[in-house]
């Protein structure tokens, strides 16, 4: 059981730097998703609070000890990789007794932690075979098993289900989160996927090109993106996001997009120039009143709801409607935008506070 | 996965098929049938013309091989009274006797220690020079690794000269470990970067995952990388004791002595009349036996592709 704290670890190799300056905390018991696109150095931070990659700056706190600097082995964590990396000269059971074996756990002991390891994870019945032939899934089972036979402070995990095939996938993360809830061991997990990282996670790390966007809860960080890159990033379809001209500052709780005067939540910070006004599409109402005009481009029936693609003179903008709203392709109308969930960005792409959103971006 | 032809080949496809296999392989054997046979040959028989393929095999070569004699007046021949033993029935018909053992058991072991040695030593350092290349950042890699091979881009012997001076200076001419240093030196460019290949052919993980496992790097190699790296170990093994084993002339070169090999030593065999071809044929073939042997006990790993499947790709 471990709290994790990292606190302005950076890595550069050579010339490159892979992670610059990141810092966030993983408390106790915790499933925490490091999420953002390829390259953005999520296995690099993996990688160095497991001590296979040694930070060039920072400090990583484990339960309070700065571990660093500190070999991998001496860290008490169990690592599952990307590709598994199951010993291939070695039977299932030797795979997952090997950690044990490690640490001179007498022979029956190990016996018994194997065996109960196996029942948990449903692979008794493999505990023989050679791990060569064995399916995506059994693999990925051994790699856990390999994992949590050891009893270690945390849990860090690469894209494990990365290697597997879209439907299984999803099962495997069930399991994955079950065994985590049952353990209560502390879980740091990598994903490009934003939807795994949405659905499993109870904390999520949004990275980009080796900066962390955001931290916080699922709910938080989709509702109140920090930066544009996560408003882009999480939700499917994205969130929208409108430039306009215009200035705001403490107090302000309205903007004028072209001619329309749009509500948004009162401002606490300030900014002017190229602002970015942005909504989530399921906030975002059809209303032939509203003065926001936009003409009507496609619409996708998803069942019970559908995505409205508008085209108005700020861009772009995709609405989810009830699938019982008509529409007809080629009109134009009037968008109503919900006034407390709109968020607005400055040129730099950061979010200006507001009253609505200061909660989650302050303390993030 | 690319398209492979499943398509089983026809009886017709399989009878040529082997045909040439074995006729290829019969045509390769044929000298070396040919040596073993001549080992078997009386010395006439050996020189006969046109050469015998059907005879009566005899141990004279053997006998000869393994013993040094000497002609005898018929008076001095008839007081020793009747021959002993098998062998010394065989060497009476020729009026001689045997004096001892010949140096042939002393030329062989010489080999036995050089070639092993020689092998042992460049398969040791290559395997920890191909890791250290493999998975650490050396500094000037490449030019060191170009430099290694460049060991190689001349015959060796090229250099016979210089390392004769060397060796007389040093005092390692004519020494079982100046034949192991030098076969190690030749041989040490090939093991390392055939070694290396098999190395990075190894995911980094599995070593990741054993010191995570709470292993030290030295056991994470010796209990991870070495067991799946046994194949490339076996092969480079193979090709280096082929070649110390069978190299003939820096070993006339730099040995005549006590650290004689076999095969400066075999042709020397023949003696003074020249006639001596089952004694020689002999000592070839029994030099060929622990090249053989050594390759088949090896033979298991050479096949065996031990990563298979382990890690999706
Ligand atoms: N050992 C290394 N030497 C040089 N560059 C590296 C090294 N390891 C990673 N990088 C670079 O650092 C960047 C971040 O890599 P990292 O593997 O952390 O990305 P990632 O977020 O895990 O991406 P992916 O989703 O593709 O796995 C990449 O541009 C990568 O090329
Ligand atoms: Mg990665």
């Amino acid at each position: 059981m471990a709290q994790i704290i990292v606190k302005n670890i950076r890595k550069e190799f050579g010339a490159f730097t892979a992670v610059q300056s990141s810092s966030f905390t993983i408390e106790d018991g915790e499933f925490f998703m490091l999420l953002g696109p390829s390259g953005c150095g999520k296995t690099t931070t993996l990688r160095m609070i497991a001590g296979l990659e040694l930070p060039t700056s920072g400090e990583i706190f484990i339960n309070g000890e700065e571990v660093s600097q500190k070999p991998a082995s001496q860290r008490d964590i169990a690592f599952v990789f990307q590709m598994f990396a199951l010993y291939p000269h070695m039977n299932v059971r030797k795979n997952i007794s090997y950690p044990l074996v490690s640490q001179g756990m007498p022979r029956d002991q190990v016996r018994a932690k194997v065996a109960e390891v196996a029942q948990i994870l449903g692979i008794t019945d493999i505990l023989d075979k050679p791990v060569g032939g064995l399916s995506g899934g059994d693999r990925q089972r051994v790699a856990l098993g390999r994992a949590i036979v050891r009893d270690p402070a945390c849990f860090l995990m690469d894209e494990p289900l990365g290697a597997l095939d879209a439907e299984f996938r999803e099962r495997m993360a069930e399991e994955l989160r079950a065994l985590h809830d049952r353990m209560g061991a502390t879980t740091v997990y990598v994903t490009h996927d934003q939807l795994e990282a949405m659905q499993m996670g109870d904390k999520i790390v949004v990275m980009n090109h080796g900066v962390v966007e955001q931290f916080g809860r699922p709910q938080d960080i989709y509702d109140w993106p920090a930066t544009t890159f996560v408003a882009r990033f999480i939700g499917s379809p994205a969130m929208n996001l409108l430039s306009f001209d215009g200035m705001v500052g403490h107090g302000t709780s309205s903007v004028t997009l072209g001619e329309a005067a749009i509500d948004i939540p009162p401002m606490i910070g300030g900014a002017d120039g190229r602002l970015t006004l942005g909504v989530r599409p399921e906030h975002v109402h059809l209303d032939d009143a509203a003065a926001f005009r936009a003409r009507i481009l496609a619409a996708e029936y998803l069942g019970t709801t559908q995505i409205v693609t508008l085209d108005s003179a700020h861009g772009q903008i995709k609405a989810r409607i009830g699938s019982h709203v008509p529409v007809r392709i080629g009109d134009t109308t009037g968008l109503r935008f919900d006034a407390r969930s709109i968020s607005l960005f400055a040129a730099s792409g950061h979010a200006l506070i507001s009253e609505a959103n200061q909660k989650v971006l302050s303390h993030g | 996965m690319s398209s492979y032809s499943i398509t089983e080949p026809s009886v017709r496809q399989k009878w040529i098929a082997g045909i040439l296999v074995v006729g290829y392989a019969i045509l390769t054997l044929i000298p070396l049938i040919w040596i073993i046979a001549t080992g078997f040959k009386t010395p006439s028989d050996a020189i006969a013309y046109p050469p015998k393929v059907l005879f009566s095999p005899s141990l004279e070569g053997y006998v000869n091989l393994f013993t040094s004699r000497t002609r005898l007046a018929p008076e001095d021949l008839a007081a020793l009274g009747e021959p002993t033993t098998w062998y010394d029935r065989i060497v009476r018909g020729y009026d001689m006797v045997i004096t001892g053992p010949s140096r042939y058991g002393e030329r062989f072991m010489n080999s036995v220690v050089i070639g092993f040695g020689s092998t042992f030593l460049s398969v040791f350092l290559g395997t920890i020079a191909a890791y250290a290349f493999s998975r650490f950042k050396v500094p000037l890699k490449d030019d060191l690794l170009f430099f290694i091979l460049s060991t190689r881009m001349m015959p060796p012997i090229a250099v016979a000269i210089p390392i004769f001076l060397m060796y007389r200076e040093l005092g390692l001419n004519d020494t079982q470990l100046g034949m192991i240093l030098l076969y190690t030196a030749v041989n040490l460019s090939l093991s390392v970067w055939l070694l290396k290949g098999f190395i990075d052919e190894i995911p980094v993980e599995y070593e990741e995952a054993a010191l995570i496992d709470g292993y030290t790097r030295f056991q994470a190699f010796y209990k991870v990388v070495l067991p799946q790296a046994a194949t490339g170990i076996a092969s480079t093994a193979i090709f280096c004791l082929i070649f110390a084993w069978n190299e003939y002339a820096f070993a006339a070169l730099l040995t005549s002595g006590t650290a004689q090999t076999a095969p400066p030593f075999i042709p020397t065999i023949i003696g003074a009349g020249g006639k001596d071809w089952p004694a020689v044929a002999a000592g070839a073939t029994l030099f060929l036996v622990p090249i053989m042997v050594f390759t088949i006990l090896l033979r298991k790993h050479l096949l065996r592709g031990i990563t298979f499947g382990a890690v999706r790709k």
